[in-house]
């Protein structure tokens, strides 16, 4: 079964990627670096993105038949997305485990959703 | 301990006490808990202030009858539970009142939430909600299951017990080592797993390792001459006494070898090391006495200054033979790699099938380790790699990432 691991970060958590702090930057991507190794060498590994602060965001919404584009995320809030993987397990027991060693920084929340089936 | 602490443990008593006395006598373990669990939040909200009341239990089963009556009436009880229930509060009052001790039946119910017709997975979480009255969600939280998961588990297994007739009764001797297995495996499992003795290893679990020691003392108050009863308590206080050590005044993670042994804690080095000589007069040895021996012989190094890795690889053989679980095999390589040299360590892990380990974080934090004394540096940081990957804490990351070999 397929799971996604979305991981929300706050403003702290971006701010570790290019954080003048030369440790704490190699601790957040090696972190991640060693995560994605472990997801892939036990064979668990789907697919998997990080993606750019939420400033580099642009969003498109569908109004009445028009198009709406607007800058920035579709919502405001103090965690965005911050990246994801796709992981396949056996169940959600499992899919949380794998959760749990996401290396996402302190205020982090990780949302643990199973993938839609095609129907029949 | 502080007062609060006591006072909690006291109302968790007298509320395990009603649960066993209540369900032994209606079946029922989700009515009696249901029953008593207003009384027993509201105890743990007023006996703080007030004190505890003389007989506990009977100020417990005064705010669960009304309860019980109320919930009869409006049919929310199990219509075969309510009469038994209702009775056995009347029986447990008339004790109460009558100045009988109010009996103690929660080893029975120890036993029957590790009974064999139960799911393995369930047994703790069942003892840590209906001896000790933890909620499932805290329950679910430290075992890393969803909550409502977690719920329906409890619901399940409380279904079975009834509907099934399971028995309230201590097993016949025959029977009773088996059945005292799995109770002490249960409480094992609410301890938290987890290899210390494997510089860089998770330990897991451990935010219910106060309430797997209470379980482990309440076993040894009812079943006072098992030696693995007293093996196991002597293996958790050891482990809890070494709790300020683990990590430094910043927060760094303090492998067990580099502890400051004077921030364990003697009081529980003491009680553990006497239930341990206690336990070995039996006769009897079995895997928790030897798993608290190998803990005692690391908090020798408190006495001597040195940890007698020999003796600690000797007691790891006769915990493989007994119990060959990948934890063991893998303590036992981290005490030959410190008594011998690495290549034999390495060797001896090499009856760990690979396929067992993809996901355990102390096999790999001990290869990496391995590999690197033994001067193969790109296979070291590749294993480094996975147990940082396989790490849920960032103070171990950080302490893993350290130990990483410098690439030539």
């Amino acid at each position: 079964m397929n799971y996604t691991l979305l991981i929300y970060e706050n403003s702290a958590g971006f701010d570790l990627r290019n954080t003048p702090d030369a440790a704490a930057r190699q601790a957040y991507w090696g972190g991640f670096m060693a995560y994605t190794k472990a997801l892939q060498d036990a064979g668990v590994m789907v697919a998997g993105a990080g993606l750019q602060a939420t400033p580099t965001a642009t969003t498109l919404r569908m109004r009445n038949g028009k198009r709406h584009v607007q800058d920035g995320p579709y919502a405001d809030t103090k965690e965005q997305l911050g990246g994801y993987y796709v992981i396949n397990v056996a169940d959600l027991d499992a899919a949380l485990e794998w959760a749990a060693r996401i290396p996402a920084a302190p205020g982090s929340a990780i949302e643990v959703r199973p993938n839609l089936m095609p129907p029949g | 301990m502080d007062a609060r602490t006591t006072i909690e443990q006291v109302v968790r008593a007298s509320y395990g006490r009603l649960v066993a006395f209540l369900a032994a006598r209606s079946r029922d373990v989700a009515a009696a808990e249901d029953a008593l669990a207003e009384a027993f939040q509201a105890a743990l909200v007023a006996w703080p202030r007030t004190g505890v009341p003389e007989i506990p239990e009977a100020w417990l089963l005064v705010t669960a009858r009304r309860r019980l009556i109320d919930a009869a009436r409006h049919a929310r009880v199990h219509a075969e539970a309510e009469p038994s229930l209702l009775a056995a509060a009347a029986e447990a009052q008339e004790m109460i009142e009558s100045e009988l001790e109010f009996p103690d039946e929660r080893l029975k119910l120890l036993f029957v939430c590790a009974h064999p017709a139960i799911d393995p997975n369930v047994h703790t979480p069942l003892m840590l909600q209906t001896v000790l009255g933890l909620d499932a969600a805290r329950i679910a939280a430290a075992f890393l299951v969803q909550p409502a998961a977690m719920g329906q588990r409890l619901s399940r297994a409380k279904a079975k017990i009834r509907d099934a007739r399971v028995a309230f009764e201590l097993p016949l001797a025959a029977d009773l080592q088996h059945r005292l297995d799995a109770v002490l495996g249960a409480i094992y499992a609410a301890y938290g797993t987890g290899w210390e003795d494997v510089n860089g290893a998770d330990r897991r679990h451990s935010s219910l390792a106060g309430e797997a020691i209470e379980l482990g003392r309440l076993l040894l108050l009812m079943m006072p001459d098992e030696p693995e009863v007293k093996g196991l308590l002597a293996l958790m206080l050891h482990c809890a006494a070494r709790c300020a050590a683990r990590r430094s005044a910043n927060g760094k993670y303090v492998p067990l070898t580099e502890q400051d042994t004077a921030l364990w804690s003697r009081p529980l080095i003491e009680e553990a090391e006497q239930l341990l000589r206690a336990a070995e007069r039996a006769g009897r040895i079995g895997r928790y006495q030897l798993e608290a021996a190998i803990q005692s012989a690391h908090a020798g190094r408190a006495r001597t200054g040195r940890t007698d890795w020999e003796s600690i690889a000797l007691l790891y053989e006769g915990l493989v033979s007994r119990a060959p679980g990948i934890g063991a095999l893998v303590g036992r390589a981290a005490a030959i790699a410190e008594a011998r040299d690495a290549a034999t360590a390495w060797s001896s892990l090499q009856v760990i099938p690979a396929e067992s380990v993809t996901s355990y974080q102390p096999y790999w934090a001990l290869a990496a380790h391995l590999l690197k004394r033994m001067g193969q540096t790109a296979k070291s940081a590749d294993a480094y790699h996975r147990a940082i990957g396989l790490s849920e804490d960032s103070a171990l990351r950080a302490f893993l990432t350290a130990q990483m070999p410098a690439m030539p």
